[in-house]
């Protein structure tokens, strides 16, 4: 790992051999390649292992509750829209407990980069099936198999509204630095589903089981390449699972971000705002409607 | 005569404000504060008109309110309305005098009613000699109240006349006013105004229909009348010392607002709730021109961490709710008390539990809000009881919240949120608006300090101090990158759970506690004679029905005055001027003087089941209360209501013994 200005003093605690350390790496790539300073950046996180990120990157952060990081980041960008803001979550936060704030961040195509570090399995707690598992995985919580259909993440964000989709791996930080490069520079919500083996918890979804089923899709506009703009494309490899899996970028379009129409930010960010900014004209002014 | 600007000493208890000792003493634009202790009044007559829901028996209401305030009266229009747009019965009450009202009136002295329904719901809370105004068809059976008069109106023809039956209402309102002898222009003025934006058709039908109701009822009808208003100064030219002469008339949500936005709230996300939505309303309504961020969230969980969110950055940033809502919230409020976010939650109370009575008031959300997520973590309550009071409210909320860096609850409730008070324009005082932002560095990033940029750790964003309080940055403040976790951590913000570090992380966030009682919280108020034997102990908006009970009962011989609490959590029995602490329990409960030992009753009066604040009460400072007074029908409590339970209280102890506290 090279020295950034990114760089903690504190060690993480992660396992050794777990995907959280190549997320971590390819981020401070992204963020270096970006020309961004740790002021400028704020991480928010939600409750797992990989949450702990913010702990481990010097930047603001912020390490919140199960599931609602997207609402806090949302909070922090429609306030401060200078600031690049990136959630990070795990598949149980994303998909699980906090699905609801996805669709409505998609949605209201809030410019936040939502990298989800997808490890199939709930690892904090030491390993229950999460909203990702697939159909019969015994874990302690489906001591008979998993009878749910796994979620798809790609292809929720997709109907979502999503206009920034993609996939990457954590055993692949340079490939994932592109993507989070990509997905940050991209004006509004972009999904980065990063798949990431769970050395301890995850027995089945292990380096082994994802190096044999991902592939790289490329939107380079070369002859077969995959049309990123193409929605129902975009659709059908956002559903593929299973022998087969892509990685890339899988949707783009332009769409103007949420917080480009406020008229509550047409005078900057608000915490440069004087307090009394209103002034007693304008105050004035809104006694006469109760007249 | 009550103006705005005259001192207390117009009022008929004496008012003896015995404030704590950190609360300011009151400027001349509180004046009006004091109509919470009743004032000398040379009229003071109330009036309900009511009819299905769809039957604009609001509009009808809100009209009266303000051409009376137009006129030169005080008026207080409080709607009574269900969960539903069309049919159900609702009311809108009118209460109008001379000098300031801040509560109902009990009994009410006219009933103007749309519908048979309506009449019949009502006719218990007509005065003796009071009228029922309705139209022939829906005229009820003779000698159900032989001791009131019933005055038929053609109100369904006079309607149609004027253009159709939706004018009903401003038929019903034209007679009403009448009866009471108030100028038919004035109303009309008030009608056009408020129809302003409609087609001419309907300003014209709905103005017609009200003056021929009027002109129906004015002559022979109203004769003999006994409730009728007084003459009244006209809207003063105030004194010219006055920054903003003249009355306004406005709701506590509106109050809570325009508190905020004077305050400096740039930010809102909040989820749609019955009686709190309004809140939102206004601050979407002011987003361009003020240049507010009002989200309306998918959620209350999403809405309460987007106010966090903001928060981070420095902005100012709440969020409003009624209780299921804060329910959604409670993770939220632990999550910024433990990472020290100032965050503001206005809740709204309506009647509990679950979806209760979504229309109706109540105040059984103060044990939820006084312990409002697991764990320990430090947050403060307040609950503004007046309209004015919720003015304040609006800023100190966030004073608090950045000078304790917590959460702040702001307890309203459905009565104080939604009734229409008549405030002097100067109560609301652009300039005695304090903006107070504690130990806070900044948050902004400019080009200029973008080299100050520290390394990881040089900040210390939870630095142990004495007061408890931390200098905290903002987000993107080059000098103080730090990442706040929900984990227990270092002054560095450092995820941690060594023993050493947790204790001393809990004693600092709760000191900034023990900070804020010394420093910014407020005992109770006293209000009315403080030497009164009969305590009644109040908090939130049951605060001007409270004065005017102790006022009922004082001229009845049982001297009685009103402690009422703002700051509900944390409170303590020291510092704060608890008359308490020289009020032991009684060996008897004497009404009509003070006992020996300087004892008297303390009467809880609660529009909630359990006396919520007596439990507090008794938690913090071993006194409990002798008897309450508890309401929780969904209906705001009457000064009448609140004086004869006073009353039975009394009289049951007398006959029973004290009970065991």
């Amino acid at each position: 790992m090279p020295d950034t200005p990114f760089d903690s003093k504190q060690r993480p605690v992660w396992c050794p051999g777990c995907g959280d350390y190549g997320i971590m790496a390819a981020l401070k790539q992204a963020f270096m390649s970006l020309d961004l300073k740790p002021h400028q950046v704020v991480i928010v996180s939600g409750i797992g292992c990989g949450s702990k990120l913010p702990d481990y990157v010097h930047a603001y952060g912020y390490m919140s509750i199960h599931g609602r990081p997207l609402a806090v980041a949302t909070g922090v960008k429609l306030a401060n829209p200078e600031l690049t803001v990136v959630a990070v979550d795990g598949d149980g936060d994303a998909y699980g407990i906090g699905g609801n704030h996805l669709i409505h961040t998609a949605r209201r195509n809030m410019d936040i980069t939502h990298i989800v570090q997808n490890n199939q399995v709930y690892a904090l707690t030491k390993g229950q099936f999460s909203p990702t598992t697939d159909t019969g995985a015994r874990t302690s919580t489906s001591p008979f198999g998993v009878i749910e259909a796994p979620i798809m993440p790609l292809a929720l964000a997709l109907a979502a509204g999503a206009a920034f989709v993609a996939r990457g791996v954590a055993f692949d930080p340079k490939g994932t630095a592109g993507l989070m490069t990509e997905a940050i520079r991209h004006p509004g919500y972009a999904l980065l589903d990063v798949l990431q083996p769970c050395v301890s918890f995850n027995k089945i979804n292990t380096y082994e089981w994802y190096r044999q089923r991902v592939y790289k899709v490329s939107d380079d506009q070369r002859a077969n390449s995959h049309d990123s703009g193409d929605f129902y494309a975009a659709m059908k490899l956002a559903r593929e699972w299973g022998d087969r899996i892509p990685l890339g970028v899988i949707y783009r379009r332009t769409r103007e971000p949420y917080h480009s129409a406020l008229p509550g930010l047409a005078r900057g960010p608000l915490p440069a705002r004087p307090l009394d900014d209103i002034g007693a004209d304008g105050f004035e002014r809104l006694l006469d409607e109760y007249v | 005569m009550h103006t705005p600007h005259t001192s207390q000493a117009s009022h008929a208890l004496p008012n003896s404000h015995t404030p704590a000792s950190h609360v300011p003493e009151p400027d001349d634009s509180m004046s009006f504060e004091c109509g919470a202790c009743p004032p000398v009044r040379r009229f003071d007559v109330s009036m309900s008109i009511g009819g299905d829901a769809g039957q604009g028996v609001e509009s009808a209401g809100s009209i009266a309110c303000r051409a009376l305030v137009r006129a030169g009266h005080f008026a207080f229009g409080m709607a009574d309305y269900r969960s539903r747009i069309r049919g159900g019965t609702n009311f809108y009450q009118v209460r109008a005098s001379d000098a300031p009202v801040l509560c109902h009136g009990d009994p009410v002295h006219v009933i103007a009613t749309l519908t048979r329904d309506a009449a019949l719901t009502q006719l218990g809370n007509l005065a003796r000699g009071g009228a029922l105004v309705c139209d022939e068809s829906i005229s009820p059976e003779d000698n159900l109240r032989p001791d009131i008069r019933v005055l038929t109106v053609p109100i369904i023809k006079i309607a149609e006349n004027a253009g159709g039956k939706a004018s009903m209402n401003m038929a019903a309102l034209g007679a009403a006013m009448g009866l009471i002898g108030f100028s038919i222009d004035t109303l009309c003025s008030a009608i056009e105004q408020r129809f302003a934006r409609k087609a001419e058709s309907v300003v014209h039908s709905n103005v017609q229909a009200a003056r021929e109701a009027h002109e129906y009822v004015s002559g022979r009808l109203a004769a003999g009348f006994p409730f009728r208003l007084g003459p009244v100064a006209p809207p003063s030219p105030s004194p010219p010392s006055s920054p903003s002469p003249g009355r306004i008339l406005l709701s506590g949500n509106e109050a809570f607002c325009l508190g905020a936005a004077a305050g400096g709230c740039r930010f809102i996300a909040a989820y749609p709730m019955t009686p709190a939505t309004t809140i939102l309303e206004w601050m979407a309504a002011h987003a361009g021109d003020l240049g507010i961020v009002a989200v309306h969230a998918e959620d209350e969980i999403a809405a309460a961490c987007m106010a966090v969110g903001a928060s981070l950055t420095g902005a100012r940033a709440m969020t409003s709710t009624s209780g299921g809502g804060l329910c959604l919230m409670t993770e939220v409020c632990g999550m910024a008390g433990m990472t020290e976010v100032p965050l503001v939650v206005v809740d709204v109370q309506r009647g509990g539990p679950s979806t209760g009575l979504p229309t109706r008031t109540e105040q059984s959300d103060l044990l939820l809000a006084f312990h409002p997520s697991h764990g320990d973590f430090p947050h403060i309550v307040i609950a503004p009881g007046t309209v004015q009071q919720c003015f304040e409210a609006g800023y100190r909320a966030f004073n608090l919240a950045d000078q304790y860096q917590c959460p702040v609850i702001v307890l309203l409730d459905s009565h104080v949120g939604g009734s229409l008070v008549t405030l002097g324009r100067s109560c609301l005082n652009w300039n005695a608006v304090a903006r107070d932002r504690g130990e806070y560095l900044g948050g902004h990033i400019t080009e200029a300090d973008a080299d100050a940029e520290t390394a990881d750790g040089a900040y210390l964003r939870y630095a142990i101090t004495e007061s408890g309080i931390s200098p905290r940055a903002g987000f993107g403040h080059p000098g103080g990158v730090h990442a706040p976790s929900t984990d227990e951590h270092e002054e560095d913000a450092h995820i941690t759970e060594e023993s050493g570090v947790r204790v001393e992380m809990m004693r600092k966030r709760m000191r900034k506690m023990e900070t804020a009682l010394a420093n910014d919280l407020r005992g109770p108020t006293t209000y009315g004679d403080a030497s009164a034997n009969v305590t009644l102990l109040v908090w939130g908006s049951t605060l001007p029905a409270a004065c005017e009970a102790a006022a009922i009962l004082s001229a009845d011989g049982i001297r009685a005055k009103v402690l009422h609490y703002t700051d509900l959590w944390p409170i303590s029995d020291k510092g704060a001027p608890l008359t308490l602490r020289a009020m032991p329990k009684p060996q008897a409960l004497m009404d009509d003087s003070t006992g020996p030992d300087g004892s008297g009753v303390l009467v809880a009066v609660e529009q909630n089941y359990s006396g919520q604040m007596s439990l507090i009460h008794r938690m913090v400072t071993g006194r409990a209360p002798d008897f309450a007074v508890l309401k929780y029908d969904g209906r705001q409590i009457s000064p009448r209501e609140i004086a004869d339970g006073v009353r039975e209280g009394l009289h049951r102890s007398r006959k029973e013994g004290v009970p065991d506290a």
